[in-house]
């Protein structure tokens, strides 16, 4: 039987920074709809891993495939993996949505401004379809009201949440959470947990690096345990958590209850 | 104090103060145009490109705008094919000469303004360009530049006062703008202090106008309302 084509595969991805080796060779496939949850302690590379699938880190050894697309790379001087196309790196990263730990909203635009200026430079929508539709996303998110607020006006987690529907504008395939809620303060992660869960279940396909166990457990379909640039452990949610079979994976569960 | 010889000379300061503003606002205004190459390529992680403009920044800040100025408006003329190219019309009129001398001066500092301000954006705000699939050049002109000009306006408005300021040394090139009117009404009437004191209200007057300027666009531009993330 023919499998479908994954959403995301990352095939023996490596990256070191100088002689230290962040990245070991990890593989991994998210299907469509597929929640992937990437666990570890801090230093595991987890982050790293998240940033490496759309180059805002270069790997130096590994394939990334984005809807079976092999993303085109090439070596730099300094034995890093760039991208070959600009084109092709530009296209896939309008389709893989990215949501960072510091929103990275751009504070000098409304809330409304930084939502439709990629679909419009990058997907060429008019101004009016943009506004639309990004309406319709700030709806979703819950801050329909902040539109016309300035980033620096807004509450971290509405400000995470104007980031989500930035990232959503794109009408991404895959989207790609590094520590959504690590800095938020803790009244404001639930709102932000609860949009990615309506995601979620819509169907969306998701990496999720994060440090919220319960929530991990809760909505991921797969959970991925990083450690020392290794998949140390990987399974259901199930599993991972209540029967892990690596030792470090097992301690690493009981320290985070 | 003598201020009927002051109020009788307004007239000849105020056309004095007027060429200065023409001269300022030609040499900001160009000088920005010219700049903006400049402080992107500065601005490049592209060591050649950063090399382009450096020559010439390096030149026009390491020097005095004085002797910039004499090398153009002295300078040139000994060169026949300056005589005789078609620019020669412009270049021998000292307005001219000092239009551009202060348009190619002030450009080598608000290249280097606009150069620290890109500098300046949290690098996070440009990954999030790029990671919703902005190539270079469109982070660049829809996101970074407005960003940077919100950095760099306070130290843009602070050139522009430096610039209102060294216009006065046009004065030495027979430019009757407002330094160069006071003292020709000074070597007239032998009455220096009534007459700078006069130039210098003007000048207080004029910057104070800028500042003001500079202060509602930077309102507007919502500059306070950026910094400090």
């Amino acid at each position: 039987m023919a499998q479908a084509t994954p959403a995301l595969e990352i095939r023996n991805l490596h990256k070191r920074y100088g002689e230290q080796e962040i990245l070991k060779g990890i593989s991994l496939t998210a299907r469509d709809g597929d929640v992937i949850s990437i666990l570890g302690s801090s230093g595991s590379g987890k982050s790293t891993l998240l940033r490496c699938i759309n180059l805002l880190e270069h790997p130096h050894k590994g394939e990334i495939l984005l809807a079976g697309e092999s993303l085109k790379l090439k070596p730099a001087k300094n034995g890093d993996l760039i991208a070959a196309d600009n084109r092709q790196i530009n296209r896939l990263r309008s389709e893989i949505g990215f949501v960072f730990q510091n929103f990275n909203l751009w504070p000098h635009m409304s809330v409304l401004d930084n939502i439709i200026e990629a679909p419009r430079r990058v997907l060429g929508q008019s101004k009016a379809e943009a506004i639309e539709a990004a309406e319709a996303l700030l709806n979703k998110v819950g801050i329909y009201d902040k539109r016309h607020a300035y980033p620096a006006q807004l509450s971290g987690g509405q400000q995470q949440r104007a980031a989500i529907a930035r990232t959503l504008a794109m009408k991404p395939k895959v989207i790609l959470f590094d520590e959504p809620t690590s800095a938020l303060d803790p009244e404001m992660v639930q709102e932000v947990l609860n949009v990615i869960r309506a995601l979620a279940e819509e169907g969306r396909t998701m990496l999720l690096v994060t440090h919220e166990m319960n929530f991990a457990r809760q909505v991921s379909s797969e959970v991925i345990f990083l450690h020392q640039g290794l998949v140390e452990e990987q399974g259901s949610p199930q599993q991972v958590f209540e029967n892990p079979t690596s030792a470090r994976c097992k301690q690493f569960m009981s320290s985070h209850r | 104090m003598n201020w009927d010889v002051i109020i009788k000379y307004l007239p000849r300061l105020a056309d004095g103060a007027i060429l200065t503003l023409e001269l300022v606002a030609i040499a900001v205004i160009a000088g920005l145009i010219l700049a903006i190459p400049m402080g992107i390529a500065r601005a490049s992680r592209n060591p050649w490109l950063r090399a382009v403009p450096y020559g010439y920044i390096f030149f026009f800040r390491g020097t005095p705008l004085l002797v910039q100025l004499f090398l153009v408006y002295y300078g040139l003329a000994q060169f026949d094919a300056v005589r005789n190219s078609s620019l020669w019309p412009y270049l021998r009129d000292p307005f001219w000469c000092t239009v551009l001398t202060m348009t190619l001066h002030t450009a080598a500092y608000i290249a280097e303004i606009l150069r620290g301000a890109l500098q300046a954006i949290p690098r996070g705000e440009v990954e999030a360009a790029r990671a919703l699939g902005m190539s270079k050049g469109k982070a660049l002109y829809y996101i970074l530049l407005p960003r940077a000009a919100r950095i760099g306006l306070p130290a843009y408005s602070n050139e522009v006062i430096l610039m209102l300021k060294a216009s006065a040394l046009a004065s030495t090139v027979t430019l009757l703008e407002l330094t160069g009117m006071a003292r020709t009404i000074i070597a007239r009437t032998y009455l220096p202090v009534e007459i700078f004191f006069a130039a210098g209200v003007f000048y207080l007057l004029i910057s104070f106008v800028l500042v003001q300027g500079f202060k509602l666009l930077e309102r507007w531009l919502r500059v306070d309302a950026c910094q400090g993330r």
